[in-house]
């Protein structure tokens, strides 16, 4: 570590009067809020989903139900621990390890606010950081799938196995899209530190002129962190559980553990990269000459931007379905990929037209909308194609056949289905009846057949 | 620019740090390299691989190769590796090699070469006269990525775009030579399910097995609501090993209880459901009979006749 930070000169975060106990403090704090932190989401996402689907959620174990979290901590620590016959033991208990510890890696350069005075020493609110703080998050990220993937594995067996090959090949195609749609924030920051990236959205933060690589960011998060839509490493009604079939107590925790860090990892990330890290909102930030962007005050907007992100992820697993494997794999391929290359060329040239014409970014902006503007409005004064006229349809209700298409089809407006058999046979039924009637005058009620 | 520079441009030596980190990672990374040779299973050997490009990441970082590092993870750990054991998982994880020569003598051909290339290697490596290290210098200290940007983009540019457009081709090439023309038209999902409809088979899932509130072993067929076995019930690899339960038993069974139910009722086991105090009959009072018999008629799976259907979440 020390080589990382000593290495670096252009990076905004002054950590020049950092000591060891500053880094340990630091440290230990980021593992303790990230452990909080998960217990909290667990008990958010219960409750938050809950609230969507008209039930209380979780409210017995202390107040508001926000001790349940810890109950089912304890719960999964005093399981019994087993290890499947058919499993690769060392492979087996390595790759929970794996998972957990470099999810707890990437927040060592995430900047939780600027330079404060921690017991007299004049140090930000973060680890470390430098010139390529976001590719590391990217490479932690990486190899923290490698847990995923072996755990399904060494497991020997047939689901797990399957819930590793589906999330290799999820991870292979939605870190393409991620790390694309990252790219137009390193070219509009001119860096890939961390502190450097918030500096840079100081004017405006990057998720409004960048929208698009903000949304692909987005959709491809969630396919990084396996969750819903996206779950189909895991996917419950496919896979059992996928690559965590075979894993019970401790080692299924640290799984469990390491998916909500990821969960807030990637957050994290969105919010340093997109939507200004510790930055104050608009107007609270031009109070009193910028007294909310100082001091400890950061960090508060910083954790409330966290969170808004993690209640859109609890919210999309809340509204969206699971997708179909060759769905989501046609979605990242022909869809994110492109458009983020596609992204990022465009960027690239804005950026050029900026550097070379060494116009501001706001009128390069305005312009770009000027253009498109221009390009609505003649679109609007091109007459339309005339479409041919639809074929008359005879008045009066039309009679269909229902099994044409081999299902039974219901009517569509408009139509009607043909007399019904059924129908026909009962009137056919009371006709005789009423006919029986006449003839001989008691009255006779057809028994219905029970357990027949 | 770092201290570990600064000594190295001082005295010509590294730093003890860099000096314990590399007798550190060194073992492991010969160990783990030896693990390429040595293990049986592909995964294991794969695994050996991540662990010496990790490690050497950390060397190239201690090196103030910052950029260079984490690329390595990302780019060879991360992509090219995970590409490797997806396709160990698809083709068969445990299959060891087979042991056959496919090019006759190939194993001494190999031994030889590779022994002459050791020899060559230690002959050059022996002989080379290193001069005083000096590090990076100028702005590939200071801000790593953008040195490396102007060496890349600036002095390399040309290589690097060559390098592109022969990976470009290369994928390309890959793409061509697999591709295979579609000689039939595509079945998906909706032609699979028009088949199933024009076939005229089951478009329901099939029904579960076991008796409802009877019995709900695997190997016992469902009743139909005619009470005769449903035989597409039992999982089809019980019925081909000969595993299914006597159906006729269950079907007697429902008989007697059907034909007895009055009977029956009263004796033991649980009364019928009462009718609602509004005088409404909960059920019609012959399936009431039916439904909440206790199964003694014969060897029932346990109390209430519900086993197993209660607690499903």
């Amino acid at each position: 570590m020390r080589i990382l930070t000593e290495a670096v000169a252009p990076v905004t975060a002054d950590f020049s009067e950092d000591t060891w106990w500053i880094w340990l403090i630091k440290a230990v704090a980021i593992v303790v809020f990230l452990l909080t932190s998960v217990l909290f989401a667990i008990w958010f996402e219960r409750k938050v989903v809950a609230r969507m689907q008209v039930r209380p959620g979780p409210n017995v174990h202390g107040p508001f139900g926000l001790l349940q979290s810890l109950a089912d901590a304890m719960k999964l620590l005093f399981k019994e621990d087993m290890t499947v016959k058919a499993a690769d033991k060392l492979v087996y208990i390595v790759a929970p390890m794996i998972a957990v510890f470099c999810s707890l890696l990437t927040f060592a350069v995430i900047p939780f606010g600027p330079n404060v005075s921690m017991f007299g020493v004049n140090t930000p609110i973060q680890l470390t950081d430098f010139p390529v703080a976001v590719l590391y998050i990217l490479a932690c990220a990486s190899v923290g799938v490698y847990g995923i993937v072996l755990g399904g594995w060494s497991s020997g067996s047939t689901y797990p196995l399957l819930g590793s090959v589906r999330s290799t090949a999820q991870v292979i195609s939605y870190e393409l899209a991620m790390g694309l749609s990252l790219v137009s924030v390193f070219i509009l920051a001119g860096s890939m530190s961390t502190s450097q990236i918030v500096t840079s959205q100081t004017a405006v933060w990057w998720f409004l002129p960048l929208l698009p690589a903000f949304v692909i960011y987005i959709i491809s998060m969630v396919g990084e962190t396996n969750r819903l839509p996206f779950d189909l490493p895991e996917a419950e009604g496919e896979l059992v559980s996928g690559y965590m079939t075979e894993y019970s107590s401790m080692k299924f925790a640290w799984f469990f553990l390491a998916e909500y860090i990821n969960m807030l990892n990637v957050s994290a990330v969105a919010t340093t990269l997109f939507l200004g890290g510790w930055r104050a909102p608009w107007p609270i930030s031009s109070i009193n000459d910028g007294m909310f962007n100082e001091g400890w005050w950061p960090v508060l907007w910083f954790l409330a931007k966290l969170w808004a992100i993690m209640f859109v992820f609890v919210w999309i697993r809340g509204s969206v379905l699971r997708f179909r494997y060759d769905q989501f794999m046609k979605i990242g391929w022909k869809v994110l990929i492109p458009a983020a290359l596609v992204w990022v060329v465009a960027v690239g040239v804005v950026q050029g037209v900026r550097q070379f014409s060494g116009l501001d970014l706001r009128t390069v902006l305005f312009v770009l909308a000027g253009l498109v503007l221009a390009g609505l409005v003649i679109s609007f004064v091109i007459p339309e194609k005339k479409q041919p006229p639809a074929p008359k349809r005879p008045p009066g209700p039309q009679v269909y056949d229902p099994y044409a298409g081999g299902y039974p089809v219901p009517p569509l407006p408009g139509q009607v289905l043909p007399p019904s058999p059924r129908k026909r046979r009962a009137e056919d039924t009371a006709a005789a009846a009423q006919a029986d009637a006449e003839n001989q005058t008691t009255p006779q009620v057809t028994q219905e057949v029970h357990g027949g | 620019m770092s201290p570990l520079a600064t000594t190295l441009l001082e005295s010509g030596e590294t730093t003890t740090a860099e000096a314990v980190l590399f007798w550190t990672l060194g073992p492991i990374m010969v160990l783990a390299a030896l693990g390429l040779l040595f293990a049986k299973k592909a995964v294991h050997a794969a695994l050996a691989v991540v662990v010496v490009m990790i490690s050497l990441a950390f060397l190239y970082v201690a090196q103030d190769a910052v950029f260079l590092g984490v690329v390595q993870v990302v780019v060879y750990t991360g992509a090219v590796m995970m590409l490797f054991l997806f396709v160990l998982m698809l083709v068969g994880v445990d299959s060891s090699d087979s042991l056959v020569e496919t090019i006759r003598g190939q194993r001494w051909i190999g031994l030889v070469a590779g022994i002459g290339l050791g020899a060559v290697l230690v002959g050059v490596v022996g002989r080379a006269t290193y001069g005083k290290p000096f590090g990076l210098s100028g702005e590939a200290v200071d801000n790593n990525p953008t040195g490396v940007a102007h060496i890349i983009f600036g002095e390399y540019v040309f290589a690097f775009e060559v390098v592109g457009a022969l990976l470009v081709t290369a994928a390309l090439g890959a793409l061509v030579l697999t591709h295979r023309q579609r000689l039939t038209p595509r079945v998906g999902q909706k032609e699979r399910a028009d088949a199933r409809v024009a076939a005229g088979a089951t478009l329901t899932p099939l029904p579960a097995p076991g008796v409802y509130a009877r019995h709900n072993a695997m190997d016992v067929p469902a009743l139909g609501p005619d009470g005769q076995p449903l035989e597409s019930s039992v999982p089809r690899v019980l019925r081909i090993r000969g595993q299914e339960a006597d159906a006729e038993e269950f079907a007697a069974r429902t008989e007697r209880v059907l034909a007895g139910a009055s009977s029956v009722r009263g004796v033991r086991g649980n009364p019928p459901p009462k009718a609602s105090p509004e005088g409404a009959p909960v059920n019609a009072p012959e399936l009431g009979a039916a439904v909440t018999d206790t199964g003694q008629d014969g060897p029932s799976t346990g109390a209430g006749g519900v086993v197993g259907q209660e607690d499903r979440t």
